[in-house]
């Protein structure tokens, strides 16, 4: 498997460091080798590009810069935000005006073209889901029922970010059945959670989000799985902000993509970093075992019932 | 030779930057030239008396008039010419309108470049020769290509006209769209009622010989004498013995066939009579899912059947017809809803095509006229309708209006409420568009009288939630977002040009637009003609229209094409390619590069050499252009006439 350049991102560091430890520990896992970034620094995330598009693509262009010489198949990343911020700047480089602009503004000039990816699409293109799924051939998730929720930027705008349905992303449902878990087919899969209005307007945040919520919750979702630090954040540390907001105690578990892998594939406790969780993940994990304890009873009753069968018929 | 040149004022759309007497003076002064004159309109009969005066009186050979593009005009001072006793080709028209008077303003510099012009026309006219026209004779049998309401109406009209009609049709019935539509607008009369009888007159007509699933392979020849090929598919069943009965639709196991004229709600046998009405009324074998074709076991519709009428061991056949007029009626399809993914359109069940509602509201549908939504068959008591899907949307390629949506919904919108009193209906409209006879009335009353939810605004997205599908979208009026709880949402697919469209015009060798739309004449003035001579265009496949459009286009159609026919030969025209057998070295790069099949290589006296067949030549001078001898020239167009042309223009 090739090597590929890491960006981590500053929530990586700070408020989403169980998906920043569960990516790194899930690439391990998988086979995907990391290199990280020397000297990277932040994307400029949404102040930089609200205020100027040159400064935000040179903030983002200058870790590109950084990451030619690591000789790396793709810059990835887990954050969708850093992605659109990389992505962009890319985007708008391939005006050759607006790259010499830019690297005038760097000390390290952006040469080359280096393709710029999130974790997500590598693991569901270049490992797949086929290849988890022949890893995990006793389904550790089964009875598991998650509401993959994408956020609105993975995949959008389309033009941009080339990567799956825009509307109806399927990537991350792929990743989720590989595991064994039951995929719920959720609508609102890229539908806003609020964002950063969480800052601002609390209210749009927990309305927004309630309706992710409820909608999961309709399903009969166990879990809710995101990609995004600020989807999880939204959906699990406000979802008591969502349920004063309708009127309603949601108890959703919110797990991050790459710790439901993680579990699966028997990663430590340490780096799954489920501790972090707000909601409580043993709510989903209970859940499931419940659903397995029962299957399990099942069969060995059907078992049972054969071996008396057999018994008579002798 | 003598030389006439009259120059043209067309009013003041030369003759307000042109000085047009100077012109004539100056053109005096050009060799042969023995008479001027300037005219104020020289294409009016004043004018094209004076010319034909002009001959006369000074005995000219050949004349040049200065005036607009020969494209306007020329076939008029032709007739002129002609009148006054010289050959046609003695003629030459230098455009100072189009290419002079509209595009500048300086009178000086306008009035030269206008001298030097008509000194070109001169010198080409001191080369022309009389041509003369061959005449050949016309096969009176027109094919009609689509079964569809305008192949139909063409295809009677001809017939009517006592023609002898070849009628091909792709599916194994005709009927088109129309007998898919339940009623039809503003009328709201059953679709069916109105066509079946036209489509019984098409199987009944002496004149008319009906090829069903069948499709054109090849065309060669040209106007008056197309030689045709047709691939006639193999429907597993001998319709010479079949009877319609239906017994084997009945017995036929294969339940899950695609239900092509039910728009695939729901699905059918493997064996299949598509509608009741069909014509003809025979079965057919979807061979993808006949168990006998696919497995070699069942044939039990074999066993059942009272006439042995089904052959597993059919084959496809091409049949050769000749015919001298084809009209392409060829119509529509539609646009694919799961193109806008924000719609769900073909991953959520209860997102349907208009189409597909037709066939839920009609009585002959998959539901027996009881609208059920496709998911659980329950009765949709809120119907939500969205306009232009896949029409005026730059986005997906489909900037133009399929105009008939509007319509087609409001009418949808009457009969929900017809079918089920208790439900309310929702159309979200970019802007009504009804500009027909009764047509906004129509609308109107969908709204008034049948209290219709008009919003106007697009659907930005729709997903499921629970059982119902949760519409969302702008309400522009309002300024507002809006979201309705719907049981079923209609998507208003636009058209777009049919399956193969291009592949066909390729071979009739007509033009078609970016979408595949077949290319008219001339937009306004010949609307059903082509640019290829004798073939004809009548319904959707020009465009998308609605019925009546397509029926009085068919009945164009079958005027221009009895129009044809009225005369007993044809003339070709004259300017086309001839080859200097002595110069001709036989390579062969023309019969290649001809792209009507009109040269051939023959032998002389154990040479090669190519040889124009001059019925078909059509003048393009592709051969000329390629010829590395010379040899081909084309007549009217020879390298001497243009290569005085530029003398003429490098001297001045």
């Amino acid at each position: 498997m090739s090597t590929y350049a890491y960006y981590p991102g500053c929530s990586g560091l700070g408020t989403s460091q169980e998906y920043e430890s569960s990516t790194r520990a899930v690439c391990r896992a998988l086979g995907v080798k990391l290199v990280d970034i020397p000297d990277w620094s932040c994307c400029g995330s949404t102040p930089a590009h609200t205020v100027d598009h040159l400064l935000s693509s040179a903030l983002a262009a200058r870790n590109l810069a950084l990451a030619e010489d690591l000789d790396a198949a793709a810059v990835i990343t887990p954050c969708p935000s850093c992605l659109t911020n990389l992505k962009v700047a890319v985007h708008r480089m391939s005006d050759r005006e607006f790259r010499m602009q830019v690297n005038k503004l760097l000390d390290k000039p952006v040469d080359r073209s280096t393709p710029v990816k999130s974790v997500l699409q590598v693991l569901a293109e270049d490992v797949g889901p086929e290849t988890v799924a022949e890893m995990l051939p006793h389904k550790p998730l089964a009875g598991l029922k998650v509401a993959p929720y994408y956020g609105c930027i993975m995949n959008r705008p389309p033009e941009v970010m080339q990567f799956d349905d825009h509307e109806n992303p399927m990537a991350m449902d792929n990743l989720m059945a590989a595991l064994g878990a039951e995929v719920l087919p959720f609508p609102l899969k890229v539908e806003c959670c609020g964002a950063s209005y969480g800052v601002a307007r609390k209210d749009i945040v927990a309305k927004l989000s309630g309706k992710l919520l409820q909608a999961a919750e309709d399903l009969g979702a166990h879990a809710v799985v995101t990609a995004c630090p600020l989807c999880q954040m939204n959906l699990d540390l406000r979802q008591g902000q969502a349920s004063s907001a309708a009127g309603h105690k949601f108890q959703l578990p919110v797990f991050y993509y790459t710790q439901l892998i993680g579990l699966a594939l028997g990663v430590p406790q340490s780096e799954l970093g489920l501790s972090k969780l707000c909601v409580n993940p043993r709510l989903a994990l209970d859940a499931m075992h419940a659903v397995q304890a029962e299957k399990r009873e099942q069969e060995a009753k059907k078992e049972a019932a054969k071996q008396i069968h057999k018994a008579k018929a002798a | 030779m003598k030389i006439g040149v009259f120059v043209c004022h067309c009013g003041s759309n030369i003759g307000g930057t042109v000085d047009a007497a100077r012109v004539a003076e100056a053109s005096r002064e050009f060799p042969d030239v023995v008479f001027t004159s300037d005219t104020m309109y020289a294409c009016s009969e004043p004018g094209q008396d004076g010319i034909i005066q002009a001959i006369k009186d000074n005995q000219l050979d050949g004349v040049v008039v200065s005036s607009c593009t020969p494209r306007m005009h020329e076939p008029t001072f032709r007739r002129t010419v002609e009148r006054a006793g010289l050959n046609r080709f003695m003629f030459e028209m230098a455009n100072i309108r189009e290419h002079v008077s509209w595009i500048g303003k300086d009178k000086e510099a306008n009035t030269n470049k206008a001298i030097e012009l008509t000194g070109i026309a001169v010198e080409k006219l001191r080369r022309d020769q009389p041509l003369f026209a061959k005449q050949f004779d016309i096969n009176k049998r027109v094919l009609v290509i689509g079964g569809g309401v305008a192949g139909i109406q063409a295809a009677l009209d001809c017939a009517d006209g006592d023609r002898e009609v070849v009628l091909v049709e792709r599916e194994s019935t005709i009927g088109g769209k129309m007998a898919k539509l339940d009623k039809t607008f503003p009328t709201v009369d059953c679709s069916s009622c109105i066509l079946g009888p036209k489509m019984v007159d098409v199987a009944q007509h002496p004149k008319i010989q009906l090829y069903a699933m069948a499709e054109v392979e090849e065309i060669g020849g040209y106007v008056g004498n197309y030689e045709v090929k047709i691939r006639r598919k193999a429907p597993y069943v001998n319709w010479d013995l079949c009877t319609g009965c239906g017994l084997c639709m009945e017995k036929c196991p294969s339940k899950k066939s695609t239900d092509r004229f039910n728009e695939q709600v729901g699905s059918t046998t493997a064996i299949n009579i598509p509608f009741p009405q069909a014509i003809p009324k025979k079965a057919v074998i979807d061979p993808k899912f006949c168990i006998k074709l696919t497995k070699g076991k069942c044939g039990i519709c074999a066993k059942i059947c009272p006439t042995k009428a089904i052959v597993f061991d059919q084959r496809e056949e091409i049949i050769s017809e000749s015919v001298g007029a084809i009209v392409a009626a060829t119509g529509y399809d539609l646009f694919d809803i799961s193109k806008y993914g924000e719609y769900g359109g073909g991953r959520l069940p209860d997102v349907i095509t208009g189409l597909q509602y037709e066939r839920l509201l009609s009585a002959s549908g998959p539901t027996g006229g009881h609208v059920k939504r496709p998911s659980d068959g329950k009765e949709p008591k809120t119907i939500v309708f969205v306009q232009c899907v896949g029409s005026r949307d730059k986005s997906v390629d489909r900037p133009y209006c399929s105009g008939f949506c509007c319509m087609y919904t409001a009418k949808q919108a009457i009969l929900t409420k017809d079918h089920i009193p208790d439900s309310s209906s929702y159309v979200f409209y970019m802007d009504i568009r009804s500009p027909g006879k009764m047509y906004d009335e129509f609308t109107r009353r969908a709204m008034e009288e049948y209290g219709t939810q008009y919003v106007r605004g697009r659907v930005s997205m729709i997903y499921p939630q629970g059982d119902k599908l949760m519409v969302r979208g702008a309400d522009t009026l309002m300024g507002t977002q809006v979201e309705v709880e719907a049981d079923l949402v209609v998507l208003a697919a636009g058209a777009e040009a049919a399956v193969g469209a291009p592949q066909l015009a390729e071979k009739l060798r007509i033009s078609y637009d970016k979408y595949g739309f077949f290319m008219e004449s001339h937009p306004k003035l010949r609307p059903v003609e082509t640019n290829t001579a004798g073939v004809y265009l009548a319904g959707s496949c020009q465009g998308p229209k609605d019925i009546p459009a397509s029926v009085a286009q068919g009945s164009a159609a079958a005027a221009k094409v009895l129009a044809l026919f009225a005369k007993d030969k044809l003339e070709n025209d004259p300017m086309i390619s001839l080859v200097d057998m002595k110069r001709c070295v036989g390579c062969g790069k023309c019969v290649r590069v001809c792209p009507f099949g009109a040269i051939k290589e023959i032998d002389v006296r154990g040479e090669p050499k190519a040889e124009v067949i001059e019925t078909v030549c059509q003048g393009c001078g592709l051969c000329t252009a390629t010829c590395p001898q010379g040899a081909i020239q084309l007549s009217h167009f020879t390298d001497n006439q243009i290569l005085a042309e530029v003398n003429a223009l490098c001297q001045l």
